[in-house]
């Protein structure tokens, strides 16, 4: 091989160890077209390797391996790749067997897609019998924005790549409170007057002590030592005081009112906006957490915030004002014992700064325990039924018994330290004392200072040290108050990965013409679509069948764009729906659930959800289509009856109907029914399924349904599984081709069958005796047809 | 344990049932019923496209050639690294990233919020990753003291 062509050019994803031995390898002009950076090896242990390919054959190189394994593209070899369990598999065979086999983790899994894709792409121009060697990249090789770490094409609106996003980390939490800041800049005019009143307010307290000095050597000394009291100066003096106090109280009074309304309004802020954030969150953000524990620190968390800014930072701050005002007042009056008098005051600031630590780690795990002990509460008060219907009474006690041990066990740790902390601060407070009045009485003894230096230094620490032992505390709460501010930011730095567009295209009206391309989604390490193509024309109606796991809901879900696809697009009137305003979107499709959620409130509200301005009117109207109208009618307060949670009881149809009516309400153009009748029993459904019928005309609906009888009126039937498409038809054809559906069809005929042949069993039994001769019972004609 | 059925491995690197009236299935997957709290007790064999095809209490039990192919097998579809050490990570604040030693290597990975911890019977942990893929800590008693520092301000 010569070396003297230029070095070529390595793409960015080829790591530094790599980089020389394959710019050795490879041969002049012969360019890198695709790099898979592997980190596992054959029996799965974290070893580097690398998987090249290049315009003319693929190049392996593991640690440890010196050689360059190389297979040359074409004669039959493929490219397949599989992954589980958060591994994948990427192998290479041809006809004949195996040829090679390589393993990553699924982080590597964009650059894969790429790899794979490259190899195809170069595979077909092979087989058309273009030349590669010395070609450029094909040009859909190379995407519009790639990420500059992993390589992998960048979403359209995504300003971070998605796969290399994570390892961007937040900062410390001891510095979180100061990300408050954003929260308090509206009020910075207040928040400064609040400072300076607090200014003048300290300063007003820091005038008594001063004045028992010569209310001390003026007065009273003289007056031991044989002298009249002056009655004026007396007079004077008291008057001082009593004026100090009151402009003490007044600014005291108007401090603590502006700082208590403004961090009221920064503590509703922070809840607000919490709220707000979390409520644009995926679906998967709420999937993976518990209500109880969202609850907690959308409502306790900002409380606690609150509570830290009202009182204890306000108080803090004055007390680090009053200390730094005292210690120039004493250093002003007698710099020595100044000096001796804030000698144990570092020593304080040390042992505070000790506890810190420990006492921080031992809130946050207090606040997660607490969470925990919530969270058992959220997870059976629901599920009551179950609980008593298997008698787990005294087990779900026992649960609860263990969480809230756990509980005291964490407190008990985080109060020993705790406990320790207060008596401690209090001993040095009186070690302090002493030792001024030590130094006091030696330095009055040597006539350096007046017994009124020496009484104005006590009055002065009396406040001083007592304010250290307040401002002690201000660790533990600020401790807590960080830890809380920590779990809200948690949810106000999580952002949504279902990002809103930055520049969103505006649709005016929706024909309802919906493409899936190549779709793909997975949840955590398990893929669960992959590969779907799907073209619905505008008013089609689809129905979506498959065993349960096929894929069904999820593919409705992305439709939605609860969630995003992890590959491939969906198109809506061909426009990525990626591109729309989130809100937008969902406003032009229906939805109905499974089991349909009332929220608490009048029926009419429940109808109106999607569009609280409908007139009166328009929701009879859709209650009406919905089949819902006349039993609205029959309850007590029509359709001012109160439902949801602790109001009327509805049956699970007469739910489902009122979901109807509110999906019927906003005129989707695309409407989802997501096994809108299967919690219902065959009775019911026939009345859904009217109302249904109302709902589906004209619109383009796609149908998830278990039942395949309740997809009569579908269009096409899409049937699933594993998260592929396997057959598109009609009911006649799929039955025609005696495939997958027709196997599932089957599958229901049977089971269905066998209900009906237990229902009339049952029936003959109980009727028993000479009834048995009246029924003309189909039985054995049904079991050989 | 008597088997009435036979594996082997073909060209392609599948395993390849046997059954006991002879019909051959390919790309048969062994999988585990209990992988954490059981991982010897239970496992099945299955096809293809998702049903059991055997099912066999024990490795133990089975004749060696057989048990060999389905260890090795098992070896490479098995993905749960063991956290043995926890050596870093990059901020106590939730998404942050670790570096632990596992009995498959050193490796990093994102932890995306404290709730990918869960807590399994008798001190084991499951850590999941941003990816999905899962670490167990097997006793978080036997980690070394800074390990068990790290760990304990995400518990």
């Amino acid at each position: 091989m010569t070396m003297h062509s230029a070095e070529p050019i390595l793409p960015l994803a080829v790591p530094d160890r790599w980089r020389g031995p394959l710019a050795a390898e490879l041969a002049a002009g012969e360019a890198v077209l695709a790099v898979l950076p592997l980190d596992l090896d054959g029996s799965l242990h974290y070893v580097d390797g690398l998987l090249v390919l290049t315009g003319r054959r693929l190049l392996a190189q593991s640690a440890g391996a010196d050689d360059w394994q190389a297979w040359s593209l074409g004669g039959g070899r493929v490219l397949r790749h599989l992954d589980h369990a958060g591994v994948g598999t990427l192998e290479l065979v041809d006809e004949r067997g195996r040829l090679a086999c390589w393993r990553y983790t699924i982080g590597q899994h964009p650059a894969l897609l790429r790899f794979v894709e490259t190899w195809a792409q170069l595979d077909e121009a092979l087989a058309r019998g273009e030349a590669l060697a010395s070609g450029p990249p094909p040009a859909q090789c190379v995407p519009t924005a790639t990420c500059a770490q992993c390589g992998a094409p960048l979403p359209a609106q995504a300003e971070t790549c998605p796969q290399c996003d994570d390892a961007a980390v937040a900062t410390a939490s001891t510095w979180t409170l100061l990300r408050l800041r954003r929260f308090a800049r509206p009020y910075a005019g207040a928040l400064l007057a609040g400072f300076l009143l607090t200014l003048a307010a300290t300063a007003a307290t820091l005038v008594p002590p001063y004045l028992t000095m010569p209310l001390m050597d003026e007065v009273l000394i003289p007056y031991q030592n044989g002298q009249p009291i002056d009655q004026a100066l007396v007079r004077g003096y008291l008057g001082a005081l009593l004026a100090a106090s009151l402009l003490a109280w007044v600014l005291g009074w108007a401090r603590t009112w502006i700082l208590a309304k403004v961090s009221e309004r920064i503590g509703a802020d922070l809840r607000t906006t919490t709220y707000e954030h979390l409520l644009t969150l995926s679906l998967e953000y709420f999937g993976g957490k518990r209500t109880g524990d969202l609850m907690a620190r959308i409502g306790s968390e900002t409380d606690r915030i609150n509570l830290f800014l009202s009182l204890h930072l306000l108080d803090f701050a004055t007390d680090v004002l009053m200390i730094v005002m005292t210690s120039v007042i004493l250093f002003s009056i007698n710099p020595w014992l100044a000096l001796v008098t804030l000698l144990p005051l570092p020593f304080i600031g040390w042992m505070i700064h000790q506890v810190r630590d420990r006492l921080r780690h031992g809130f946050e795990k207090v606040d997660r325990i607490w969470a925990e002990v919530t969270n058992v509460l959220s997870d059976t008060i629901p599920g009551i039924r179950v609980v008593k219907a298997f008698a787990q009474e005294k087990r779900e006690a026992e649960r609860f018994r263990t969480a809230n041990q756990h509980n005291l066990q964490i407190n008990d740790r985080v109060n020993r330290v705790w406990s320790l902390f207060s008596p401690t601060v209090t001993l040095l407070t009186e070690f302090g004392l002493l030792v001024v009045w030590a130094f006091g009485i030696w330095q009055v003894s040597r006539d350096e200072i007046t017994v009124g230096v020496l009484t104005a230094f006590l009055a002065y620490i009396g406040r001083f040290y007592t304010r250290l032992d307040s401002m002690s505390r201000i660790v533990s709460v600020t401790q807590k108050a960080a830890a809380g501010a920590k779990r809200i930011f948690d949810i106000l730095d999580h952002r949504s990965n279902v990002p809103e567009a930055p520049d969103p295209v505006r649709l005016d009206r929706i024909d309802g013409r919906i493409t899936l391309r190549e779709v793909g989604f997975r949840y955590g390490n398990r893929s669960v679509i992959h590969g779907v193509d799907l073209e619905i024309a505008p008013g089609e109606m689809i129905g979506l069948v498959g065993h349960s796991g096929s894929g069904k809901s999820t593919l409705v879900n992305l439709i939605c764009r609860f969630y995003d696809v992890a590959e491939g697009a969906i198109l809506v009137d061909g426009v990525d729906l990626r591109q729309l305003a989130i809100a937008d979107w969902r406003r032009r499709i229906g939805v109905v659930l499974q089991e349909p959620f009332l929220f608490f409130g009048s029926i009419a509200e429940n109808i109106a959800y999607g569009r609280p301005q409908a007139s009166r009117e328009e929701i009879v109207a859709a209650a009406r289509a919905a089949h819902a109208h006349e039993f609205i009618l029959r309850l007590p307060h029509g359709y001012d009856s109160i439902v949801g949670e602790r109001g009327q009881s509805l049956s699970g149809g007469e739910r489902q109907r009122i979901s109807i009516a509110r999906a019927l309400l906003i005129d989707p153009r695309v409407l989802i029914l997501d096994e809108a009748t299967s919690s219902v029993d065959t009775t019911t459904e026939t009345e859904i399924q009217k109302a249904l019928d109302n709902l589906v005309k004209g619109r383009t609906t796609i149908a998830v349904a278990h039942r395949l009888s309740t997809l009569r009126r579908a269009d096409r039937l899409v049937v699933l599984d594993r998260g592929q498409i396997v057959e598109i038809g009609t009911h006649d054809d799929l039955l025609a081709r005696r495939g997958a559906y027709w196997a599932l069809y089957q599958a229901q005929a049977r089971q269905a069958q066998a209900d009906l042949q237990v229902d009339i069993g049952d029936e003959a039994g109980e009727a028993a005796g000479g009834a048995l001769a009246d029924l003309p019972i189909e039985r054995p004609a049904k079991e050989h047809p | 344990m008597s088997i009435d059925f036979s594996l082997s491995r073909d060209a392609f690197g599948r395993l390849q049932f046997t059954d006991a009236d002879g019909t051959v299935h390919e790309g048969v997957v062994p999988v585990r019923a209990f992988p954490i709290s059981a991982p010897d007790a239970g496992l099945a064999l299955m096809s293809a496209d998702g049903l059991e095809l055997a099912w066999v209490d024990s490795l133990a039990a089975l004749p060696a050639p057989v048990a060999a192919l389905l260890a090795e097998e098992l070896a490479q579809r098995e993905f749960m690294p063991e956290i043995r050490a926890i050596v870093s990570v990059s901020s106590f604040a939730t998404p942050s990233t670790w570096t632990v030693e596992t009995d498959r290597g050193p490796t990093r990975f994102v932890l995306e919020g404290e709730e990918s911890i869960r807590r399994l019977p008798a001190a084991m942990l499951l850590i999941a990753d941003s990816h999905g893929v899962q670490y167990l800590l097997r006793d978080i008693g036997a980690l070394d003291r800074a390990s068990r520092r790290l760990l304990d301000r995400f518990l």
